[in-house]
């Protein structure tokens, strides 16, 4: 028997009216893998995202779902997929715990699944606090958690980050780095680029209901041919001086600093050090934002 | 089932956690029945006490049917002295053989009762004096008829407004609220049907309808307000479930065409309270004029609280049950039929 992938996509398309909302998007998703939707809002990822879910029926095209199709509702298939919602869907006033057990037992899953859900999520000792109650960034893993309790194969997460503050965002790093440990798939969307570039081992890029690139960060932000920045404390070298150095493509000053523009970091680099002048020093990489202004020519905007 | 029995038990827990509607569901209709209990409790029932001055067989006739009060007096002046202040609608005076009324003419209905009772009684002891048998026979009967007294159709109207009123709002502003939360499409990702999920909540809103019914008719039962229940009082059990799910369906439909908890209260008020002051919620019905009472037999809750007044205070039997029950039961499928077209499982 050969492994069907967890997901796979196929010529999506959808419109609302004029709107065409996801316009030709395929892709494929391997078991165990991390896979990241971005774009900024109104790119298509959520309706792409409900369509692989099942949510909502394609226009046109083809969806599997570990080699079921999702639409009409399949029921076969739902105990295999977890689903997080946008909002954060709980019942009324329940606590952490209880969430867990209801939604548990929407798939038949024993209580003792709760407990561990809870420790998993970082929510143990919030076990019997009340829903309204939590932070927003425990409310975020709560709904996680949920969407876990039934240990499904693949887990679809839509912006489980945003309205998180940063030491929110981290801690749910960690979770969906431990969901992906388990051997679970992960979808998810995000608009916060430097996330996906640090969580997916692919990500999809889209805008305007089309994917402009589909691969792994890393080889996105290679393949962009973008200068690597380095920058350092105002005073230690003038702009001639520092487009004087071998492999310095273009040198700019401003009030506080001085930053250069190579696409050869390493001689740059050893020639500042052999000069002591290396006060300040950050070297800045290429990004996915790179990556989408390259793609779009319109500077990243979430 | 084990989904069954935890999503009731979740939603049990929520409902319970709820100060608001625990307020509007227990204590709110709780206030109109003391209230009102309390306001009309000596309303009705009373009866006319007038003056008397001297003694016979009339008037032992008189004491004994318990028609009619007496406040006695010496002297006949003090007693139309008390008429012609409007102390007394009348007084009588008897001297042998002779019997006399002196009434105010003020309130002429109660003049007439007066007048017309102690006429019977003269003429009764005239016939018995002839020592004839009487050519005309009349008897008289007593018949339970709609004048209650106010506690005794306050209980089972106030029961089924408060019972309509929790089952409405429960199911529509569950219904709207997990839409809007999207619960609802949670549920709609896991493999359950809505059907047991509607009917773990339809169970919350059937045990907290029989809790209603138990809190309002044990505080009617206290001895300041009175009640008292017939011996079939249990057969309101099976109207109550049904009124509470005919209502759960009313819910479901406010809550499938309204968007915001905001709008769905109201348009929930808007159809109950009207229903309710039609009904016979606060008074009988069968007191109001003829096309009130025709456009009343529209309304679930004039049958379900028909229904409820029969077998609580009217002792009446199953058959009693019959036509509430086809009207309830109609009314659910119907209703429910329509909510479950105009659903939607997302804004």
């Amino acid at each position: 028997m050969t492994e069907e992938p967890a997901v796979l996509v196929r010529d999506v398309r959808k419109s609302y009216g004029e709107l065409k909302a996801v316009d030709g998007v395929s892709f494929t998703v391997a078991r165990g893998e991390f896979f990241g939707i971005l774009g900024p809002n109104g790119a298509g990822k959520t309706t792409t995202l409900e369509i692989v879910e099942g949510l909502r029926e394609p226009d046109s095209g083809e969806v599997r779902l570990l080699g079921e199709s999702p639409w009409p509702r399949n029921v076969k298939l739902l105990p295999r997929i977890g689903v997080q919602l946008q909002a954060s869907s709980f019942f009324e006033r329940l606590t952490a715990k209880e969430q867990l057990r209801a939604f548990g037992s929407l798939y038949g899953v024993s209580h003792g699944t709760a407990e561990e859900m809870l420790e998993l999520v970082g929510l143990a000792d919030k076990a019997d606090v009340q829903e309204n109650k939590l932070s927003g960034g425990q409310r975020q893993r709560l709904s996680i958690a949920c969407a876990l309790v039934h240990d499904p194969d693949i887990v679809f997460l839509d912006e489980p980050t945003a309205a998180l503050d940063p030491q929110a965002r981290r801690n749910l790093w960690d979770v969906l780095r431990a969901i992906q440990e388990r051997g679970k798939t992960i979808v998810y969307t995000t608009h916060y680029l430097d996330e996906a570039e640090i969580l997916c081992d692919r990500v999809a890029i889209m805008d305007r209901g089309r994917v402009l690139a589909l691969d792994p960060p890393a080889v996105l932000v290679r393949g962009l041919d973008a200068p690597t920045h380095v920058t350092l404390q105002k005073g230690l070298l003038s702009a001639v001086e520092a487009e004087a150095i071998d492999g310095v493509d273009e040198a700019r000053e401003d009030e506080v600093s001085l930053t250069m523009s190579t696409r050869r970091p390493a001689p740059v680099l050893s020639a500042l050090a052999e000069r002591g002048a290396l006060d300040g020093l950050q070297v800045r990489t290429a990004t996915l934002e790179d990556v989408f202004l390259g793609l779009t020519g319109r500077e990243y905007r979430a | 089932m084990t989904a069954f029995r935890t999503l009731s038990l979740a939603m049990f827990k929520g409902f319970v956690r709820d100060k608001a509607s625990l307020f509007f569901t227990f204590v709110f209709p709780l206030l109109f029945l003391v209230i009102f209990g309390l306001l009309l409790r000596d309303a009705g029932g009373e009866k006319t006490k007038i003056a008397l001055v001297g003694d016979g067989p009339v008037v032992s006739a008189l004491r004994d049917s318990g028609a009619l009060e007496f406040e006695s007096f010496d002297d006949e002046d003090a007693a139309v002295a008390k008429v012609k202040d409007g102390d007394l609608p009348a007084a009588l005076i008897v001297r042998g053989q002779r019997v006399d009324v002196r009434y105010a003419q003020s309130d002429q209905v109660e003049s007439a009762t007066v007048l017309g009772i102690v006429n019977g009684f003269v003429d009764k002891a005239n016939l018995a004096a002839t020592g004839q048998p009487p050519t005309y026979t009349f008897a008289a009967e007593k018949v339970e008829d709609a004048s209650l007294a106010p506690i005794q159709y306050l209980t089972p109207g106030i029961l089924s407004w408060g019972v309509a009123v929790s089952a409405v709002f429960g199911a529509a502003l569950t219904l709207v609220s997990w839409r809007r939360k999207q619960v609802l499409r949670r549920i709609r990702l896991a493999p359950v049907s809505a059907t047991s999920v509607l009917s773990s909540r339809l169970l919350v809103s059937t045990g907290v309808a029989l809790v209603q019914g138990a809190i309002f008719i044990g505080v009617a039962l206290l001895p300041v307000f009175g009640l008292k229940l017939s011996g079939s009082w249990w057969l309101a059990i099976p109207l109550l479930l049904l009124g509470t799910t005919a209502f759960f369906s009313l819910g479901m439909l406010v809550g499938a065409f309204t968007k915001t908890e905001e709008a769905a209260s109201a348009a929930a008020n808007i159809l109950v309270l009207p229903m309710a002051f039609l009904s016979g919620t606060f008074f009988p019905v069968d007191q109001a004029p003829a096309w009130l009472r025709a456009v009343s037999n529209a309304f679930p809750l004039r049958h379900m609280n028909d229904g409820m007044l029969d077998v609580l205070v009217r002792g009446k039997g199953v058959e009693a049950l019959l036509l509430p029950s086809a009207v309830l039961v109609g009314f659910t499928l119907v209703v429910a039929f329509l909510a479950s077209r105009v659903f939607k499982w997302e804004e």
